[in-house]
């Protein structure tokens, strides 16, 4: 009797002996500093006088003032305008580049695969910062060869780091790093989808075109799903890439996108309060774009598996 | 199954987001090194600085009159300027910053405010005729208090490529006025190069310039702080600048990258208006041009004047969460006034010294080897040093220079009025000390 009911209290408070590392850790270094931010976010700093010497200085709630300072910053907004920009030149064109080499990839007659899979991944093995700088030396005028043979074929030599221009030279390093990680992901789904599947479409006569656009597509579209998903979490959070050009121009500012104003208020400013704030503000977003996109993908495929069932 | 897998990505996914945008916050949280240290025993200090080879510098102490003392001092290799500032604050937070910190003037009145730093008169108020009145009035901010010692200055002056200047038959500039015609000068004959550049990534150069102008961009009046970013001298100052832009007498593009140092090194801009500093920046920039540059006195606004700016230069204070602020004091006041300190920190470092007495002695008394040409460039350096106008630092400091970055490199981009910049740097300036509940004047 006692056995039983010592096993069965055994049996009960495992599940939570389990959870309780990853509880502590998740307490400790997660929710307690993202609620010291959200606590911060709410206060402000309040001198007296002329703020020198003791006690002077006083931490005081704050309110919404912080957020409702953030929300009619017009620079915050400019930033995150900046970064939709950024955003809709790097998401297509690197998924798009990513889903292109890895159907390549995956189709029969390809040459030096290996070789080929490592040459595109390989970018993305390079620091954002260093590759940042890399490009931002080709980008400046002075010092690029690309600069020096378009001189020498008497051809038009753009300023890349300013207006529009500038967008795509901050796009180029995002797609040059990240198409490598994405198409790899999609490839390897790719590779996954079952042998049968592709010898049906043959026997039915299919082109490899066809194979690619009616079966690999649909069939990698978790993978695009994901992908897509990352990729908007990376744009939202752009910042070593515009910090690490910005000493090469002035048309960088140092609030340029909305984490680098983040950081700006925090370590240039010294008011952690404000950046707090617009940390959350960020946070918020992100979780709510991220998060719409996935109900919105979720519902399509939904859709389609009921379709497809009614078919 | 697939649904929940994907769920469970979004939720590590969606936390990881936050995290990385709550990052640079919930650093906020991280603390330093503990300084409990019993006061009567051997005492050991902690000392955040960003000076190269200050640890050989601070041996010498711990074998010498360290040793003696029973004080031993740490260093901890810290980032430079306005970076240390934040992580000394935070530390600050925590009550345990170090014991002794680095700090450039006008960071000073920053880490006053908040209480960071201790007035340290009583130990180190005798090492005042150590130093230029201007300079140890930047450490007391006016008041009878000493917050720091001064360790190294930077007065400002005049570089130029002294072979490019006799090939153009240049004169070398004694007045701005000068200055602006030497410029259009070179342009008429070389029209593919420029005398120099206006950068606006580094906003010490142009609070120097407004310093030499007589600009006071904070002082206070009664329980009131003043901003004065937009008065006459610095408009002075911003508008020349801004109308040699505009005209295209001068470059606009900033300084310190890779097309900067090769416009030095080829000879594309031949002058920088800089500080005693430089041949360190040129010897790394423009190595190719090594004992092809001379150094000049900073031009003049107007010929009777004689008086220049300061760009850079730091001290040592005393943290308010040192346990041992009499040693530490100590300290500070050796390694700023003793003569080997002095020796070894020119030798060691670098640097080029506050303390009045050292600037022509041990290490100065040869020119720095890029300019071996000018055997007399300490000399001269020490007598512009001694004209180094006073200079009026606030609370904000990093708000006006953060603000400088942004709004005069879109002036200098757009090559647009360079007043308007001016003053979108005095409003954001006054704005951020209202919002912090100063007392601002009109």
């Amino acid at each position: 009797m006692t056995s039983t009911s010592r096993r069965a209290y055994g049996v009960k408070g495992a599940p939570y002996a389990f959870l309780l590392p990853a509880t502590i850790l998740f307490a400790l270094f997660f929710a307690l500093p993202i609620g010291y931010a959200i606590w911060l976010s709410f206060h402000k700093v309040k001198v007296s006088g002329l703020g020198l010497g003791a006690g002077a200085r006083k931490e005081v709630w704050a309110g919404l003032e912080n957020y409702t300072d953030a929300l009619t910053d017009n620079e915050l907004v400019d930033g995150a305008l900046r970064v939709l920009g950024y955003g809709c030149i790097v998401v297509p064109v690197m998924l798009g580049l990513a889903l292109l080499f890895a159907l390549m990839l995956d189709s029969e007659k390809v040459r030096l695969a290996p070789f080929t899979r490592l040459a595109i991944f390989l970018p993305y093995a390079i620091p954002g910062v260093v590759a940042a700088l890399l490009w931002g030396f080709l980008y400046l005028p002075d010092v690029s060869p690309f600069y020096y043979v378009l001189e020498k074929l008497g051809m038009p030599q753009p300023d890349l780091l300013d207006g529009g221009p500038l967008y795509l030279a901050l796009s180029n390093i995002a797609v040059w790093g990240g198409t490598g990680f994405n198409m790899i992901v999609i490839y390897t789904s790719l590779q996954a989808i079952p042998a049968e599947v592709y010898e049906a479409a043959k026997l039915d006569g299919a082109t490899p075109l066809q194979v690619a656009l009616k079966i690999k597509i649909p069939m990698v579209a978790p993978s695009l799903v994901l992908t897509f998903f990352f990729s908007i979490i990376a744009t939202l959070q752009v910042f070593s890439e515009p910090t690490t050009l910005k000493p090469l121009t002035n048309s960088v500012s140092t609030t340029w996108s909305p984490l680098m104003k983040v950081y700006q208020d925090a370590f240039g400013k010294g008011d952690i309060y404000a950046a707090a704030a617009q940390a959350t503000i960020i946070a918020l977003a992100t979780l709510l774009l991220s998060f719409g996109f996935l109900r919105a993908a979720n519902r399509r495929n939904k859709q389609d598996v009921s379709q497809g069932g009614a078919r | 199954m697939p649904n929940t897998k994907r769920r469970r990505l979004f939720v590590r996914s969606a936390a990881t987001s936050v995290a990385v945008a709550l990052g640079a916050t919930a650093l906020a949280a991280c603390g330093s090194e503990d300084a409990s240290e019993d006061p009567s025993g051997p005492v050991s200090l902690t000392y955040w600085t960003w000076t190269p080879g200050m640890d050989k510098v601070v041996d010498l102490w711990n074998k010498g009159q360290g040793k003696k003392d029973q004080i031993t001092v740490t260093v901890k290799k810290q980032a430079s300027g306005d970076t240390l500032v934040t992580k000394i604050l935070t530390a600050h937070k925590a009550g345990k910053a170090p014991d002794l910190v680095q700090a450039e003037y006008q960071a000073l009145p920053t880490l006053v405010s908040n209480d960071a730093v201790a007035d340290i008169a009583s130990e180190v108020g005798d090492a005042k005729d150590k130093f230029a009145e201007g300079v140890w009035q930047q450490t007391t901010l006016g008041t009878d208090a000493v917050y720091a010692v001064p360790q190294d200055i930077g007065p400002m002056m005049f570089y130029y490529r002294a072979d490019l200047f006799k090939q153009y038959g240049l004169k070398v500039p004694a007045t701005w006025e000068e200055f602006a015609e030497t410029a259009r000068a070179l342009k008429k004959k070389a029209p593919d190069k420029d005398l120099t550049t206006f950068s606006a990534n580094d906003s010490g150069l142009f609070a120097g310039l407004a310093q030499q102008a007589g600009a006071k961009w904070w002082t206070t009046s009664g329980d009131k702080w003043k901003v004065g970013i937009d008065d006459a001298a610095s408009q002075k100052v911003a508008g020349f600048w801004g109308d040699l832009v505009k005209e295209g007498a001068i470059d606009n593009q900033p300084m310190y990258t890779p097309a900067w140092n090769k416009a030095l090194n080829t000879g594309k801009q031949i002058a920088w208006v800089s500080a005693v500093w430089a041949p360190g920046t040129l010897t790394t920039a423009a190595p190719d041009t090594k004992g092809k540059w001379a150094m000049a006195p900073l031009p003049q606004w107007s010929d009777s004047e004689n008086v220049t700016g300061s760009w850079g230069g730091s001290s040592t204070a005393v943290t308010t969460d040192s346990k041992n602020k009499a040693a530490a004091a100590k300290f500070a006041a050796w390694l700023n006034t003793d003569g080997d300190a002095l020796n070894a920190l020119a030798k060691e470092s670098g640097i080029y010294p506050a303390s009045t007495s050292a600037q022509l002695s041990g290490a100065f008394t040869t020119p720095p080897d890029y300019f071996s040409n000018q055997p007399d460039f300490y000399t001269k350096a020490a007598e512009i040093a001694e004209t180094t106008a006073p200079s009026a630092w606030g609370p904000n400091v990093n708000v006006a220079y953060t603000t400088f970055k942004d709004a005069f490199g879109k002036a200098a981009k757009d090559k647009s009025d360079f007043a308007a910049a001016l003053q979108t740097m005095q409003d954001d300036t006054v704005a951020d000390l209202e919002k912090q509940g100063f007392e601002v004047s009109e």
